[in-house]
Order: C-alpha cells, then structure tokens, then sequence
C-alpha cells in the first residue's frame, strides 16, 4: 500500500506546513511533520505498517536528495573565497567541543541522576 | 550541445553520478569519499565545463530536492523505534543532548562572528552538527544559505568521524555509551558510521540516537537561540 503510506506521510508534511502557516515559527514545517508522526506511532493513532515501506525508502535513500541542493553551492563561491576561514575554523572547533560537552555531561548525568535518571533501582 | 541542458538528461545524470559516488564510497570505504560530497562536485564539475547554466540544472534538480521534506518526516518512523531506547534513559540523554546542541550552536555561531564571518554565514553555519536534511530546513528557516549549509554538515561530519575518538580520548570521554552519543551528536551520520565501524551496532545504535535527538533538539532551539543573540 506505497500509496496509502506516501498519503500518510504528505498529510503530516501538510499539518506540519499549517502549524508553520498559523504560528510564523521558524521551525521547519517538516520537523513538525517528523515529530507528529513520532507521537503518533507511538500513541498508536497510526499503525506502523501504514508508513513504513515508503518511510523506509525514503530514510535509505536520504542522501540522494540533497545532492540537487547541494550543486546549487556553485552559486556561492564567492563566499566560500572569501570566507573559508572562519567558515573552517568554527566548524571544527565547534565539532571538538560538542564531542567533549555532550560525552562529560552524559558521563556526569549518570553518575549523579541514576541509570533512568529518576532514581536508582 | 543544446541537448546537454535537457532537464530529463541532467535528471538522469543526477542519479547515475549519485549511483557510481555510492559504489565508490563501498568499495573503497575512504570516508573523504562521502557520494553526496563526491556527487555534488562531479555534478558542478560537469556544469562548469560545459557552461550548462545553474537554472538549467534545477528545472529537473528541484524534483529531487522536493523529496527532501517528506523524506525529513519519514525520520519520525526510525524515531519512533527508537523511543523505548529513549525512555530508559531519558534524563541523562536529554540533559547530554541538550548541552551538545547549545554548545554546539552558541560555539559555531560566536567563533564564526569573531573571525569576520557575515551574517549570512553565520546562519548558515547555526545548524552544522545535524544530519543535512534537517540542517539545510533550519538554516532556510532562519534565513542563511542552505547549499553551504549541506557543504559546511558534510565536511563536519568527515572531519567528526576522523578525529572523534583522538578527541574523546584527550578529553576524557570514556564510557562507550557516551562515545556512540557524542560521535551522533557531532558528526550526524557520517560519526555513526565510524562509530558501528570502531565499537559495533552498540556504539552505532547510541550514535542513531545522538544524530536523531540533537536534529530534533537543534531544529527547535536554533531559531531561539540566534533570537536571543541578535541574529
């Protein structure tokens, strides 16, 4: 039922464009869309089996999708030029200190909050 | 020549290139040879020397990118699988997820500002730790330049998964599960990848966790985060 689970799935990107359209937020309407699917599948409003096939292609083949997207850069080497330096020294400082602050503050949460994070059982 | 700026042709080709770069990429298993970075420079390449203008290429490249949003909600089924794993663990994990993102976004942005980068760039380089599809949503939703973006996430996500464990091990990271966590985290797909390649599915599946909550938690904090800095 390819056709029923691409329903499925084009319905929350709509509901996920209507939240956008309504609110003005800056959160991408498809992330909206992604979350309500979440809360969805596991109130058990939707069935697994009424997304999963297309879903699944979809999540496979993610990268394909942006490679048109990513050709438009040749529209931008001026930018990139210009301003490779900061551009390349923020991304990898920054990937440095996310790798430490995401590692220690999990290490310390689970020393301090227990293995659930409520209690220790 | 004329016929090279047929939509359907460069639709074809847009495969083929994207086809060959995955083949590569398996048989050599070189991370520099990620297929969209390999794809995309092929494909300006092949623009370039033929002088097809840009606007040629997307009346049939934007049939491709159209996928990209609904293919951003289909992640809510490997999410969704993923959730009694969330639950277990769920303080811990978001207190972890929470701080990565916000260093990650507040460290990008603040170093990219010191250094002269424009606003434009700045925006752009907001949402760089996440897997690109949602990274390139934020940065159109916040106003930067999305094919930078996928640039930018690309080659985070490279230089993540080459030097993550050298990092983790001179900062002191040490248990595994905040390895797998932090490689997802930093370096979205491409650190899962070295994760399953170094420590197996376990690292891997706490990598798809770490690359699944900061893209969800990034895509709802960056728009307030750059508010509240003036961007």
């Amino acid at each position: 039922m390819a056709i029923l689970q691409l329903a499925v799935i084009f319905a929350f990107l709509a509901v996920g464009e209507l939240v956008v359209w309504a609110t003005g937020t800056t959160v991408p309407s498809s992330i909206i869309g992604m979350l309500l699917l979440t809360l969805c599948l596991s109130a058990r409003i939707i069935k697994p089996r009424h997304v999963e096939g297309v879903a699944d292609f979809l999540v496979a083949n993610l990268g394909f999708f942006f490679v048109p997207a990513g050709v438009a850069l040749m529209g931008y080497f001026d930018i990139l030029a210009d301003q490779w330096l900061p551009i390349v020294a923020a991304s990898a400082l920054s990937t440095v200190i996310v790798l430490a602050v995401t590692g220690h503050f999990h290490q310390i949460s689970r020393k301090y909050l227990g293995k659930n994070g409520i209690s220790r059982k | 020549m004329e016929f090279l700026e047929n939509s359907y042709f460069l639709l074809a080709l847009t495969f083929v290139v994207f086809i060959g770069a995955r083949i590569l990429a398996r048989r050599t298993g070189i991370a520099l040879l990620n297929p969209i970075l390999v794809s995309v420079i092929i494909l300006i390449a092949f623009l370039c020397v033929t002088g097809i203008p840009y606007e040629k290429y997307t009346a049939g490249g934007s049939i491709v990118e159209f996928w990209l949003k609904p293919a951003v909600v289909a992640l809510g089924v490997p999410l969704y699988r993923q959730l009694s794993a969330i639950r277990k663990q769920l303080l811990p994990i978001i207190a972890a997820e929470l701080a990565g993102c916000v260093a990650g976004i507040l460290s990008v942005v603040v170093i990219a500002d010191l250094l002269g980068a424009s606003r434009e760039v700045v925006l752009s380089l907001a949402s760089k730790s996440v897997t690109t599809p949602i990274a390139m949503e934020v940065t159109a939703a916040v106003g930067g330049i999305p094919p930078l973006t996928a640039a930018v996430v690309v080659c985070v996500g490279i230089f993540g998964g080459m030097t993550g464990f050298r990092v983790m091990k001179m900062t002191r990271v040490k248990s595994p599960m905040a390895q797998g966590l932090s490689l997802g985290t930093a370096a979205h797909a491409l650190g899962t990848s070295v994760a399953i390649d170094t420590g197996g599915s376990r690292y891997g599946a706490w990598a798809s966790l770490g690359l699944t909550v900061n893209g969800l938690f990034t895509a709802l904090l960056t728009p307030a985060i750059l508010r509240i800095f003036g961007y």
